[in-house]
C-alpha cells in the first residue's frame, strides 16, 4: 500500500481515498488525497521518475502517459480518477533484456539531446503507432504537437518514430 | 502546484450525482475532462469543497445522430472521438474545429460539453454551436430543459446553469439543406488560445444560401453570432462580392481587444479573412477543377 497525503497544517479533516491501479501491469494500492495529481503518484508515490513534470500548466506534454491507452498529460489529472484504470508509463516500455522498437528508435536516430521531453515523447508516439502503424510525417508531427522539444528541433524524433514504426512492421528499420 | 484540499466523489449515477450537487450546493463543481478545471483548481482560482466527478457515470460517453438527424454529444464524448468520428457528414464545421482544440493529447480528455460550460470567451465549440445553432440539455432539481446555446454563456466563465444543474448534452440539429463551411482558428502554436476563430456554417439550396450561422472566438467577451454577415447572404447567390461583403460586416462586428496575440486591427483582419476563406469554400468549383 503507498501513501501519499499529508497532515492538515490546520488540523483540519484531511478527506483520503483508497485506489487500486493497474500501472506497467501490476495492480497497485494507494491511500491519496483527491488532490493528488497523477503525475504524483506516479512520481512520489510509486518511484516512477520515469515520468517527468515540466511545465505543470498543460502545455509541455513531458507528463504523458497512457490511460487506458489514451495519451494523457498526468499533471491535469487526479490520481482518484485514475482508479480502476490502467496506467503505462516509460518504465513499462522495455523489458530487462530488450527495448521497445520506440526506445530503440530514439537511440539509432539521434531523437534526444537533454532527453527531458523523451518519456512523454514516447508515450504519445506509442499511442500513435497503436492507432496508425504506417504514419506520415505529416501525422507524426500532428501526433506529437502537444509534446513540446526544446532541443532537437523535432527532425531527429520524427525519424525515430519513422524508424519504429518500420521496425514494428516487420520491415527493416 | 497542488489544488486546494477538496473532497471527491464518483457518482454512479446522474441522480447520485444531481443529490451531491443538492447537498453541496455552490461549494461543489463538477468535473468532466477536467482539461479546464485542474489547471484553475493548480492556480487556486477555483476552490470546490466537494468535486463530484461525472466520469464514473455509465453512458455520457456518446454522440450520435438521432432519428431527426440532429447530433448528440454526450458530457463525457471527448474532442478526440469527435475528431475521429465518422458520424460528421452532415456537420462539416464540427468534423473541421474537433482536430483544432487544444493539442492531441489534451483532446483525449478534453470535452465538449466541459468546454462550453467553462465558457471561456476563447474557447472553440461556443462559436461553433452558436453557429450552429445549437441548444444544451441540462438536468437539474427542476427537472430537464434544453437551453439554447445563444442563452446558454452568461458572460465570461458563466454558464446559464442554475445551482444544482448537470449539462449532460449538446444538441445540433439537422441541416435542413446541403450544410457547408468550416472553422477556423489562428493560433500562435498549438495548444494556444486562439488569436482569432471564426465558425461559418450555411446551407445552400440550388445554389443559393437558405441559412448562415457565423459566429467568432477570441474578439470580444462573449461567443457572438455576426448577424448582419449573416443576413448579407442568406437568400442570396454567393458570389465574390457577396462574400467579400460578408466578410467586411464579419470583421465590423467584431470587438477585439489590443493584446499579446496581436492587435486588434490585426485580429479584425484575420476575422475577415476566415469567413472569406470559409465562404470562398462553398463556392461551386470550377468543372474539372479541384477546390
Amino acid at each position: 500500500m503507498t501513501v501519499v497525503h499529508e497532515e492538515s497544517a490546520t488540523g483540519a479533516e484531511v478527506p483520503i481515498r483508497r485506489i487500486r491501479v493497474m500501472v506497467n501491469g501490476e495492480t497497485k494500492t494507494a491511500e491519496v488525497e483527491p488532490r493528488l495529481l497523477l503525475v504524483h503518484l506516479l512520481r512520489r508515490g510509486l518511484g516512477l521518475t520515469g515520468t517527468h513534470m515540466g511545465c505543470d500548466t498543460t502545455n509541455c506534454g513531458a507528463c504523458t502517459v497512457l490511460v487506458n491507452g489514451r495519451p494523457v498529460k498526468s499533471c491535469t489529472m487526479l490520481a482518484v480518477q485514475a482508479d480502476g484504470a490502467e496506467v503505462q508509463t516509460v518504465e513499462g516500455l522495455s523489458t530487462p533484456s530488450e527495448l521497445h522498437p520506440l526506445q530503440e528508435g530514439f537511440k539509432e536516430e539521434h531523437g534526444l539531446q537533454c532527453g527531458f521531453c523523451t518519456p512523454g515523447m514516447l508515450m504519445s508516439a506509442k499511442a500513435l503507432l497503436e492507432e496508425n502503424p504506417d504514419p506520415s510525417e505529416d501525422e507524426i508531427r500532428w501526433a506529437l504537437s502537444g509534446n513540446l522539444c526544446r532541443c532537437t528541433g523535432y527532425q531527429n524524433i520524427v525519424k525515430a518514430v519513422q524508424w519504429a514504426g518500420r521496425k514494428m512492421r516487420g520491415e527493416q528499420a | 502546484m497542488y489544488p486546494p484540499r477538496f473532497a471527491y466523489e464518483a457518482p454512479r449515477s446522474l441522480d447520485q450525482a444531481q443529490a451531491l450537487l443538492a447537498e453541496y450546493g455552490d461549494e461543489a463543481k463538477v468535473l468532466a475532462g477536467g482539461q479546464s478545471l485542474v489547471p484553475l483548481l493548480k492556480l487556486r482560482f477555483a476552490a470546490p469543497a466537494l468535486l463530484v466527478d461525472l466520469n464514473t457515470v455509465p453512458d455520457l460517453e456518446y454522440h450520435r445522430t438521432g432519428s431527426d438527424g440532429a447530433l448528440h454529444v454526450g458530457a463525457l464524448c471527448r474532442h478526440a472521438d469527435l475528431e475521429r468520428s465518422t458520424l460528421l457528414g452532415n456537420f462539416p464545421v464540427v468534423a473541421s474545429a474537433a482536430p483544432l482544440v487544444a493539442d492531441p493529447v489534451v483532446r483525449h480528455r478534453g470535452t465538449l460539453v466541459g468546454s462550453i460550460c467553462h465558457a471561456d470567451p476563447q474557447g472553440d465549440w461556443s462559436a461553433v454551436l452558436l453557429a450552429l445553432d445549437a441548444s444544451v440539455v441540462v438536468v437539474g432539481p427542476d427537472g430537464r430543459r434544453t437551453v439554447p446555446m445563444t442563452e446558454f454563456v452568461l458572460g465570461p466563465f458563466s454558464p446559464a446553469l442554475r445551482p444544482g444543474e448537470i449539462a449532460v448534452e449538446a444538441v445540433i440539429p439537422p441541416p435542413r439543406h446541403q450544410p457547408a463551411g468550416a472553422y477556423f482558428k489562428l493560433e500562435r502554436r498549438v495548444g494556444d488560445f486562439a488569436t482569432a476563430g471564426a465558425a461559418v456554417a450555411v446551407e445552400t439550396d440550388q445554389g443559393r444560401i437558405t441559412r448562415a450561422g457565423i459566429a467568432l472566438t477570441g474578439v470580444g467577451t462573449l461567443g457572438q453570432r455576426a448577424t448582419a454577415a449573416e443576413e448579407a447572404i442568406v437568400g442570396r447567390e454567393l458570389t465574390e462580392q457577396t462574400i467579400a461583403e460578408a466578410a467586411e460586416l464579419a470583421a465590423e462586428s467584431a470587438n477585439p481587444q489590443t493584446d499579446h496575440r496581436g492587435s486588434a486591427d490585426y485580429k479584425r483582419h484575420v476575422v475577415r479573412t476566415f469567413v472569406s476563406r470559409a465562404l470562398r469554400r462553398v463556392l461551386p468549383t470550377p468543372a474539372g477543377k479541384a477546390a
